[in-house]
């Protein structure tokens, strides 16, 4: 990693490389950290996992990513890295949506039998005090 | 169980009669009422509906900051449930087929809260029914001479795609399948206790149940004009068309409903 890469515009793109480590360190401890407070769901946190491991494995490892980026045609190393994660985040939305949508669908079945629910209730309430009142007649 | 135990009691109430607890039905046919803010109507309704025939009422508040589901509850007239939170159209309704699902009502009709839909036309949509001419009757606002209540140039617009679409997926010509005045008879309440659509639901629904064997009958009713309050439908347009369309696309390429 320490020889000179061949690139005209170097000295950017080490610097680019410690600000990328530094972000997919921060990004998988926080990650992590919201996993064990039980902030996520570990069956939400999966593709983030996934994304911010990646994101490390290609911030560290240069010649990784220049192989992949060679093997995509992008002739800029970090361009093919921001397309993998721009994917990745794809992938985490198109999750979110689906998740979104199971819960719409519950939350309209839960308030609906609430609705009848309370309707029940009401009904058995009024019907418990007819009961009492004739018992006492 | 002779004694004069409670339960006795209470079943010697003759409207109390089903032993499943269930007693609160009256009549064979639950009139459903979906009102969002429909205070100014809402009692006026329930009494017409009464006077019109031996039918039992079910007005579904989706969450009305008005007091519709009070007012309602005050004619005495009328079983009502007042949802938590607004569900919107498809989301009342099917509330509606739920609860007569549950009580063992044989047909439906649904009325809209708006009054535009004119409760001595009520008889003759569930004639067909009653006849076993259909499972599902629409109350159409087209008279074949044009006649009556005709709604905004947009809207008809969208019926008429409705209505090619109609023609198209499951072969029936619908020609206003937006109509929310329908009756339906027990196996649909069944079907639709399980599968309806949400937000805009009534073009969907006439795909979905073609789809799955159901037979739609079109009648054609007169209409009131709106008296008051808002369409939900009209005001978003050129949006509520695309929705219901690819809902009718969607409804038409996916499988078979269970």
């Amino acid at each position: 990693m320490g020889e000179k890469a061949p690139y005209s515009i170097d000295v950017n793109i080490f610097k680019m490389q410690y600000i990328a480590i530094f972000g997919s360190v921060v990004l998988l401890i926080f990650i992590l950290n919201l996993i064990r407070r039980k902030r996520i769901k570990e069956e939400y946190s999966l593709l983030w996992l996934l994304l911010s491991i990646v994101f490390l494995v290609f911030s560290v490892w240069r010649e990784g990513l220049d192989f992949i980026s060679r093997l995509m045609g992008v002739a800029y190393p970090p361009a093919a890295l921001f397309l993998i994660l721009l994917m990745a985040i794809f992938m985490i939305l198109i999750q979110f949506s689906i998740i979104i949508s199971k819960q719409a669908e519950n939350n309209k079945n839960l308030t609906q039998e609430h609705g009848l629910l309370k309707f029940d209730h009401e009904n058995l309430q009024k019907r418990v005090k007819n009961l009492e009142d004739k018992l006492k007649e | 169980m002779k004694g004069l135990s409670p339960i006795v009691f209470f079943n010697s109430n003759p409207s109390n009669t089903d032993e499943q607890g269930k007693g609160l039905r009256t009549s064979d046919t639950l009139i459903i009422i979906p009102a969002f803010n429909e205070a100014w109507n809402i009692t006026h309704l329930i009494k017409e509906i009464k006077a019109e025939g031996n039918y039992d009422i079910l007005v579904i508040d989706d969450a009305s900051s008005d007091g519709t589901g009070k007012l309602a509850k005050k004619t005495n007239l009328a079983h009502v449930i007042s949802l938590p939170h607004n569900l919107g159209i498809g989301g009342s309704v099917q509330t509606g087929f739920k609860f007569a699902n549950i009580h063992g009502y044989k047909y439906i009709v649904q009325v809209d809260g708006d009054g535009q839909h004119k409760v001595n036309e009520i008889s003759r949509l569930l004639k067909l029914i009653k006849l076993d001419k259909a499972d599902v009757v629409v109350g159409s606002r087209f008279n074949k001479k044009h006649k009556g209540y005709r709604s905004s140039s947009l809207r008809r617009l969208g019926i008429k795609i409705f209505e090619i679409l109609g023609i198209l997926m499951i072969q029936q010509r619908i020609k206003d399948s937006t109509s929310g005045f329908r009756a339906y008879n027990r196996e649909t309440i069944k079907f639709l206790s399980k599968f309806y659509p949400v937000d805009y639901p009534e073009p969907e629904a006439i795909i979905l149940l073609g789809k799955n064997g159901f037979r739609i009958s079109e009648v054609f009713t007169k209409m009131n004009p709106r008296k008051g309050g808002k369409s939900s439908l009209n005001k978003r347009g050129i949006f509520y068309m695309l929705k219901v369309s690819l809902g009718m696309i969607m409804t038409y390429i996916r499988p078979k409903s269970a």
